[in-house]
């Protein structure tokens, strides 16, 4: 039994309300407590920063795309080679790192827990080999449900329970821990080289819109009751004058109610990677910034929550299960393509892209994206993600967080820095607003943990797993607005990192690898439902899988110790 | 062919068995066992078939050393091992090769005794489609699930691949033959285009053969280019074929609703190698303006792809990845085998699941035959007459379970059917053992004292 003290940092943990608080924060073995023995370690953090370990709402870190990118991109991979010592593997990669740097790099920032957000169930066993690879972090995922043909039939049936037993049981097969939808009817779309536009288009052959499929899939999560809500990247990522299918997206589910069994998260919906769906303009010449209206929307209306994926100026690597769009951006750039289509499910793309400052497009992408940082008034509503890697890669999570502290450093950067379209075309040099700490605890960790409806992390309840990070930043001596470069030093290596009560951190050095853990959803009592579901469904699997039902689901030693989330009837 | 009768005399069936022959790893075999021999397997083609059935036919049983009369000896398994990990912990440049016909498990531990010792780690892509690789950094990879074409494509062609000979099941569960969600009469739906020099069997049963010259492949795919992107042809005849049959062929292709590209080695290892298939890979690209086309590798074994998927998600490199420095480094045509080898670089060579005995250029095989080998390896072959400690495995699919991916990158578990000769370990064992061997005897080399980010990453520390 080991029980340690961290003495005297200053905590920021907003799910209990701490504001700043110089306190002591206790764990036992794996667990927090409030009260410990004499015999307790005493780690000093005085005068630290001390935050929940943190949780990324959004991240592709694992699984087929993240493989083809690797292995079709060795330019990047160099580019984060480092040599190994006692403790790690040798590093490599910048936007696609490898499995282990991945766990390093999240573990460096002070981070607990990623959501891996797309995974196709046919090879999910692909997803969960490269999730116990990674190190340090516990890894979620969520398959892929928007364009799988047997949801689409069942939303156009109407036939919800069928819809929700589906779900149920191919969140056990695939040991997925919720539903993520990508450009719904689009991605089958692209079976035929096609898109579709706005909202309310079709998919070809399947005859159902792409709002018959979201609110569908939207009525069966809160029928089963699941921890997280629908998880949402819309239609028309991307495009100049997205703004009506974005904003059309969001309000379809607002007469959906909640399930009574979800009582930590409050939305309906999350939108994702919301940055890349808040553009006016009929194409990229007269494109602007649909902030304005799209956070509008969000601060007036509670069943939505989002995450930004802001834009870091770098050169990454786009990776979708939006594959049209992907070939959109090939389109434009004429870089490397590369596509991936699963049968019945889902599809891929891949393209390398450069946010460069000297861009009008990108700077008006990073200007939309921290702009919906500073016009959604509440941080429980929005979290920090790039959509790691398409808008930059996760390691730029500090840089983010010093823009949003810093005004000063914004005006500087539209000054002096940018594109002259962020005075054009968007309303960024005009917001004042800095983020403070317990803001940036919010959106980092507390706001992602409730909106995944996490019970056991994101906040330093006791009881809470022992998920904690320490900053070498004194808020009392520190003025954000006019040290940005400190506050992005700060919060890049935290101090120490603790995971399951162990430290896996210490004076910012990973001193220890633990195994990942994944995280997935089990749902019980729709046993019955799900067999006769299974049932139906076979004769169309057996003609039309390339695959044997048999090899299809995830034998369970690919998912060695997971966390199993139960959700009763 | 003549008739064979079925066979009736077995104990039991196992059903969905995974074939370990080639990249198609059909999930549809069943097993029939008798005595705890597979007797009979129902579904596979015959080259799938007689490898599973014929297990036993010049199998590696007992490990063994070479002595210093040159002549293998039977020895016990710890003694082989220790001569193993003797050799590797001794070496300074040793070169783990192999790997595509063992599971993904087994090449963690390999992995992980190549980071430990700085070894290099290579797979048969180095031989084979190393340049599709190579094009694929170059132009992009559009590929899809063999699920997808069976539901969809109304249009396949194989270039330089002759799926009948070599995937012989290829064409009938996935490509061609069969039905598909939206291609309900199977073969009648579909045109199949072979483009090869060769009238192969693939040929035989296609709509249209284009057998445009040997080496012609970069000029032909180059001109259907053009044509798609509204360019004259000036040249009458090009590759060996006339114009006309190329505007013909690329209106074909356009008009196509989901065309898919299986090619082979024959597109990978002619004249301009890589270079073929970038160009496809960008012929592809542009067909996607019209229409729907993707391309697929015809990958040779069962887990070729598994190497690549693996070694990309674990150190960002898909082969060919040398950990001498402490590092993880790629580069082609350094870090590559047979360039090592050919080198002379090589004092140490660890063999599993292949045969470089029988593939390798002689160059590279004189310098195996002056260095210590290490076969792990269920036959007899060509590189057990060059190895030095012979150490038998088993049967990935057959005697022991274990991860492959398929050509398309479809994950599959392969489960284990039977028992393995009682003389014989698991590779993920054989593997492992020599790990922990490899650590007694020698302390980890190149290991820095404090980790120092890669100054590219441009952080703030």
């Amino acid at each position: 039994m080991m029980e340690y003290i961290l003495k005297n940092g200053i905590v920021y943990d907003p799910a209990n309300g701490i504001n700043g608080e110089k306190k002591d924060v206790m764990f036992k073995d794996d667990i927090i407590v409030d009260e410990v023995s004499a015999d307790a370690k005493v780690i000093d953090v005085t005068d630290k920063i001390v935050m929940p370990a943190g949780v990324d709402p959004h991240a592709h870190v694992a699984g087929p795309k993240l493989v083809v990118g690797r292995l079709y991109r060795p330019e990047d991979s160099r580019m984060g080679v480092s040599q190994k010592t006692k403790v790690l593997r040798s590093e490599s990669g910048f936007s696609i790192p490898s499995c282990p740097t991945t766990g390093y790099r999240y573990s460096r920032m002070g981070y607990g827990t990623v959501v891996e957000a797309a995974m196709p169930p046919l090879e999910a066993k692909h997803t969960h080999e490269e999730i116990a690879t990674i190190p340090n972090i516990d890894i979620p995922a969520l398959p892929l449900f928007g364009n799988n043909w047997f949801v689409m039939e069942y939303a156009k049936d109407k036939n919800i329970e069928d819809l929700a037993a589906f779900i149920s049981s191919w969140l056990k097969i695939s040991k997925g821990y919720g539903v993520k939808i990508v450009n719904p009817c689009g991605s089958e779309a692209w079976g035929w080289g096609m898109n579709v536009h706005g909202y309310d288009d079709k998919a070809p052959y399947f005859d159902v819109t792409s709002r018959e499929v979201v609110m569908a899939l939207a009525e069966a999560n809160e029928m089963l009751g699941l921890p997280h809500s629908i998880h949402i990247h819309p239609n028309d990522l991307g495009h100049p004058g997205n703004v009506p299918t974005t904003l059309e997206t969001l309000d379809s589910v607002k007469n959906i109610k909640k399930s009574s069994k979800a009582t930590i998260r409050d939305q309906v919906m999350h939108v994702t990677h919301l940055q890349f769906h808040s553009y006016t303009g009929n194409s990229w010449k007269d494109a602007g910034s649909g902030a304005v209206e799209v956070a509008d929307y969000i601060n007036k209306h509670d069943h939505i929550t989002c995450d930004v994926g802001q834009v870091t100026f770098d050169e990454t690597t786009t990776m979708t299960a939006d594959a049209p769009m992907e070939y959109d951006l090939f389109k434009l750039s004429g870089l490397k393509w590369t596509n991936k289509d699963i049968e019945c499910e889902t599809a891929a793309g891949i393209i390398p892209c450069i946010y460069s400052k000297k861009s009008p497009v990108s700077t008006l992408q990073w200007g939309i994206g921290l702009e919906l940082f500073l016009l959604i008034n509440d941080p429980w509503k929005v979290c920090l993600t790039t959509d790691h890697p398409n808008a930059g890669p996760f390691m730029r999570y500090p840089r983010i967080i010093s823009w949003l502290m810093s005004n000063e450093k914004r005006q500087d950067m539209c000054e002096n820095e940018v594109h002259k379209w962020i005075y054009k075309r968007t309303t960024l040099p005009t917001i004042e607003r800095e983020y403070d700490f317990y803001e940036i605890a919010t959106i980092t960790r507390a706001a992602p943990a409730k909106i995944y409806g996490f019970e056991d992390r994101g906040a330093l309840t006791p009881g809470y797993k022992a998920d904690i990070a320490v900053y070498d930043i004194n808020p009392n001596d520190i003025d954000p607005s006019k040290q940005a470069l400190d506050i992005e030093k700060g919060f890049t290596v935290a101090d120490y990192t603790i995971k399951d009560g162990q430290i896996l951190v210490k004076d910012k050095e990973i001193v220890k690898v633990k195994e990942s853990q994944n995280i997935w959803v089990n749902v019980k009592g729709w046993e019955r439902q799900e067999q006769k579901v299974i049932d139906n469904i076979m004769p169309f699997f057996t003609q039309y899988y390339s695959v044997k039902w048999e090899n299809y689901p995830v034998q369970d030693h690919y998912v060695s110790n997971p966390i199993r989330v139960d959700v009763e009837k | 062919m003549t008739y064979e009768p079925p066979i009736t005399d077995y104990d039991y069936i196992v059903e969905n068995c995974t074939c370990a022959f080639c990249g198609c790893n059909c999930d549809d075999l069943d097993y029939l066992v008798k005595d705890g021999h597979v007797v009979a397997v129902r579904h596979a083609c015959r080259l799938g078939a007689s490898k599973i059935m014929e297990d036993m036919d010049q199998r590696l049983l007992v490990p063994m050393i070479r002595d210093e009369n040159g002549e293998l000896m039977e020895v016990d398994w710890d003694t082989a091992l220790d001569k193993a990990a003797e050799y590797i912990a001794n070496s300074i440049r040793p070169v783990f090769y192999g790997w595509s016909e063992t599971s993904t498990e087994c090449m963690k531990e390999g992995l992980a005794l190549g980071e430990y010792i700085g070894a290099v780690l290579d797979n048969q892509a180095t031989i084979c489609h190393g340049p599709s690789l190579q094009a694929v950094q170059n132009a992009g990879y559009p590929i899809q699930t063999l699920g997808e074409v069976q539901n969809r494509a109304d249009m396949i062609a194989y270039s330089g691949s002759n799926a009948m000979n070599s995937h012989p099941r290829h064409m009938a569960r996935y490509a061609v033959f069969c039905r598909g969600y939206f291609r309900q009469r199977g073969r009648f739906d579909r045109t199949v285009v072979t483009m090869d020099p060769k009238f192969s069997d693939t040929a035989k049963c296609s709509d249209k053969w284009i057998g445009f010259e040997q080496n012609g492949d970069y000029g032909f795919y180059n001109a259907i280019r053009a044509v798609l992107r509204g360019k004259e042809l000036y040249q009458d005849v090009i590759s060996g074929i006339p114009k006309e049959d190329i505007y013909e062929l690329a209106e074909e292709m356009k008009n196509a609703e989901f065309g898919v590209l299986f090619f082979g080695l024959g597109l990978t290892h002619t004249l301009s190698k890589q270079r073929n298939i970038d160009i496809a890979i960008k012929m592809v690209q542009d067909l996607n303006k019209y229409s729907k086309w993707g391309l697929t590798p015809m990958r040779g074994h069962f887990n070729v792809n598994g190497f690549n998927i693996f070694m990309a998600f674990e150190t960002g490199f898909a082969f060919g990845v040398d950990f001498a420095r402490g590092t993880t480094r790629y580069m082609m045509g350094e870090t590559n085998t047979i360039d090592l080898l050919v080198r002379k670089e090589p004092d140490c060579f660890m063999v599993i699941a292949a045969d470089p005995g029988a593939h390798f250029p002689n160059g590279a095989n004189q310098h195996l035959a002056d260095i210590p080998v290490i076969q792990i390896d269920i036959h007899w072959g060509p590189s057990t007459e060059l190895a030095d400690v012979v150490l038998p495995g088993s049967f990935i699919g057959v005697e022991c379970d274990g991860t492959s991916y398929r050509m398309d990158g479809v994950p599959i578990y392969m489960k284990k059917a039977i028992d393995k000769p009682e003389t014989c370990r698991d590779d993920e064992w054989i593997v492992r053992e020599l790990k922990e061997r490899v650590m007694k005897l020698r302390e980890e080399p190149n290991v820095a004292p404090k980790y120092v980010p890669n100054s590219n990453l441009d952080l703030a520390m």
